[in-house]
């Protein structure tokens, strides 16, 4: 081991490692590391950019000559499309990589896989991973500004900002909403991310669902938890997630049967108030989580969400390239290491 | 009583006994009731006169040297993470004399074959003195018991299924019949598989915001609590490894005053983190099993000074950097703790006064040897020499190119550390002077 003077670049490097918390806006990774300015800021970007997506020429010019690369390990329809449409409107060079088919499945480590794609100096790199800590993991070993689409239970920023935008665009104000978010909580990124997004806006949350399926301790975000579907019933929102079968382990009983569950927690119009708005992040399991009926209701804002999707991932590709560190403190940070 | 066999149960490639003076240092020896600055004489290997200090050097400590009852050298079979010669480098680099090595290698030490070629290699690359722990269970598959008496006779220091738990209770129950035949501690890990079951760290607050696995209290202390209900049924010792949660604390200091012969150990990882570190995702801070909440460390820590645990032991758990350079959930359990632990626990607990000094050497070295029936380090005229030498003051900082180790995942990488081993002598031989 070295002495204290010769190891003084070590922080350095281990800072760079880390996902950003509060400092930086090099990476879109969690929620957790956002400001109210910030999503006010983003939000409002998404605002203008919808307004050009009204003219005959949606495409502008503003990141010709960028590269994004869209790296998912993980199956997406939705965020991977919007992903690719965002960039493309905004004239970057766009490159999609799927899991299967790449080198991933001749057993490629996350590690090689980063300095492969790295290698092409690429401005921003959109992460979707099975695994928590992927896209600050791929951040630490490229020079990109990386955007989380999702890793694992962890996080799914994109699809929190695109949900308060709707939530804006439907109610107005965010501040004051209460909103009651149902189902498999445990398994869902889309929910840990939401419920920080919300209560950073003012909102109200409730979490609802069996008692396997809402995390221990998850209180301790400043939310409310029932067990109780009625307790839906006075939200303004009632937010339903999917039932994550792909991720339960097998024979881990969270629920006795998808049955059950629908029985009990399944979102019908009986168990809703007049006027309630639902979301679902999708795909959806119609009949399972949420009736049909109230998917292809009125009251429904799962289309309006994904509209959003396109604009809201403008606006964050748009302020990371902008808005984040001089590409010179990348290369300074690198002379450091 | 117990039919204890004779067989060694500490090998290694013994140096030349050492002369030396250990002059002017604060000796502390917690066993002997001493603690003074004084002048220690070796000769030939054997402590010949201990007198009072001519001159006092108030930065230098000497203590008995450390025991660790828990480490894995990775031999056979994961040799590019550590060998006999690099882990017992950074057992001595880090002030033991003697260190057991855990059988969940490749193979497993489950045979008095492998067992016997292992003790052949140490005889010849280890650089401190190594025991053995063989496997309860035959491959660690907790279905058929290991053939004890013989793997006792050919000189295992004890048996453990380390890594993974003894699911079967029946099992459990034989095995603590054997191994009281032989006179040879079960030490035990202990967690139930269906609870801690893709877990990657502890259940709490942290885990369910970040959303990775839980591994729960509750998977430990309800096996703690099987086994201590066993041991009692058939009044036999048992070895509680690397605990983590208040309860099995509690279980454990409840049974104790029952009668019940249990012992336990900690780690310093388990007595300085909490889960909090997880928010980092640096897979340096996930180990088995994992660090939990901050009333958990208190009370490992109320646990370790009350005297309930009896021992420090680092679980230095070598990994290639591979098996960790990935996403947190991907990434191999376990961290390195030898060349470190007397350090990150002098920094973080003797100096902030959560741990006084005495009880820490005491855990370290006279704490484990007797749970394990090893000699008992001890600044005493006669004695042969097994001291440990400290610069209390020295400031450094742990970096991945200063260890001994082959594998460089300690949970204390960057951190800056106050205290240094500077000497180590293990059975009368200088094993480490840096």
């Amino acid at each position: 081991m070295t002495e204290d003077k010769d190891t003084r670049v070590r922080p350095v490097l281990r800072q760079e490692l880390l996902p950003p918390h509060g400092a930086g806006r090099r990476h879109l990774i969690s929620i957790a590391a956002l400001e109210r300015e910030d999503v006010v800021r983003l939000l409002g970007l998404a605002r203008t950019f919808a307004g050009t997506l009204e003219r005959d020429v949606k495409k502008l010019p503003t990141l010709r000559g960028r590269t994004v690369v869209n790296a998912f390990f993980e199956s997406s329809t939705r965020t991977s499309s919007s992903f690719e449409l965002a960039a493309k409107r905004l004239s970057a060079d766009v490159m999609s990589i799927k899991a299967s088919g790449s080198a991933v499945d001749k057993g490629e480590s996350l590690k090689d896989t980063a300095l492969t794609l790295g290698a092409y100096d690429p401005d921003v790199i959109v992460v979707r991973h099975p695994q928590i800590g992927a896209p600050a993991f791929v951040a630490a070993h490229t020079g990109a500004h990386v955007v989380n689409a999702g890793d694992g239970k962890h996080q799914h920023p994109t699809q929190a900002l695109l949900d308060l935008y709707t939530l804006e665009e439907e109610l107005g104000e965010i501040e004051g909403l209460h909103v009651a978010i149902v189902g498999d909580v445990l398994h869902s990124r889309v929910a840990r991310s939401n419920i920080q997004a919300l209560l950073l806006m003012g909102a109200r949350v409730t979490l609802v669902g069996p008692p396997a399926l809402i995390p221990r301790g998850i209180e301790a975000l400043g939310c409310d938890i029932s067990y109780d579907i009625g307790s839906i019933q006075p939200a303004d929102v009632v937010y339903v997630l999917r039932m994550q079968r792909e991720r339960m382990l097998e024979g881990a009983n969270f629920v006795p049967s998808l049955r059950e569950y629908t029985a009990r927690w399944g979102v019908t119009h009986a168990r809703l108030r007049a006027g309630q708005k639902v979301m679902h992040p999708g795909p959806i399991n119609r009949g399972v989580e949420i009736d049909a009926a109230v998917a292809d209701a009125a009251e429904s804002l799962i289309e309006q969400q994904v509209r959003s999707g396109l604009v809201v991932r403008m606006a964050v590709l748009y302020d990371l390239l902008t808005r984040g560190p001089a590409t010179a403190d990348i290369a300074m940070l690198k002379e450091v290491a | 009583m117990a039919v204890a066999t004779r067989a060694r149960t500490l090998h290694w490639r013994a140096g030349e006994p050492v002369d030396l003076v250990l002059a002017g240092a604060r000796v502390v020896d917690p066993v002997e009731g001493i603690d003074e600055a004084l002048d220690v004489t070796i000769t030939d290997g054997i402590i010949s006169a201990i007198e009072p200090a001519r001159e006092t050097r108030s930065r230098l400590l000497v203590a008995p040297a450390f025991v660790d009852p828990h480490v894995h050298l990775r031999t056979p079979g994961g040799e590019h993470a550590e060998s006999l010669a690099s882990g017992t480098r950074a057992a001595a680099a880090g002030g033991y004399c003697a260190i057991l090595a855990m059988p969940n290698t490749n193979p497993v030490v489950d045979t008095a074959a492998t067992l016997g070629a292992l003790v052949d290699r140490a005889r010849t690359e280890a650089e401190v003195p190594v025991g053995f722990l063989a496997a309860i269970s035959i491959g660690l598959r907790g279905a058929e018991l290991t053939e004890m008496v013989e793997l006792a006779e050919s000189g295992a220091a004890g048996f453990t299924d380390d890594g993974k738990p003894v699911v079967s209770a029946g099992l459990m129950r034989r095995a603590l019949q054997y191994a009281a035949l032989v006179g040879r501690l079960l030490s035990l890990h202990e967690e139930e598989p269906t609870l801690s079951r893709g877990g990657h760290m502890h259940e709490g607050a942290v885990s369910a915001e970040l959303g990775i696995g839980g591994w729960p209290s509750i998977a430990e202390s309800a096996m703690v609590v099987r086994d201590l209900e066993l041991a009692r049924h058939e009044q036999q010792p048992v070895h509680f490894m690397h605990l983590s949660a208040r309860e099995s604390v509690e279980a454990l200091r409840a049974a104790q005053v029952d009668g019940v012969a249990a012992t336990g150990e900690v780690t310093p990882h388990h007595l300085c983190l909490t889960d909090d570190c997880v928010r980092s995702l640096n897979p340096n801070f996930k180990m088995n099993p994992p660090v939990r909440a901050e009333q958990d460390r208190r009370a490992l820590l109320d646990g370790l000074c009350d005297g309930t645990i009896g021992a420090i032991a680092t679980d230095h758990a070598p990994h290639a950097h591979h098996d960790k350079d990935v996403p947190f959930e991907a990434a191999a359990f376990g961290v390195t703790g030898l060349e470190t632990a007397f350090a990150a626990l002098y920094t973080r607990l003797v100096l902030s006064r959560e741990l006084p000094l005495e009880t820490l050497l005491e855990r370290m070295s006279a704490g484990p040897a007797r749970i394990f029936g090893l000699e008992v380090p001890r600044v005493a005229v006669g004695e042969r020499a097994n001291l440990t030498l400290v610069d209390v003051e020295a400031a450094w900082r742990a970096s991945e190119s200063g260890f001994e180790s082959r594998s460089a995942n300690s949970w204390l990488l960057g951190e800056r550390l106050v205290s240094r081993v500077l000497m180590t002598i293990a059975d009368g031989c200088l094993v480490h002077a840096s």
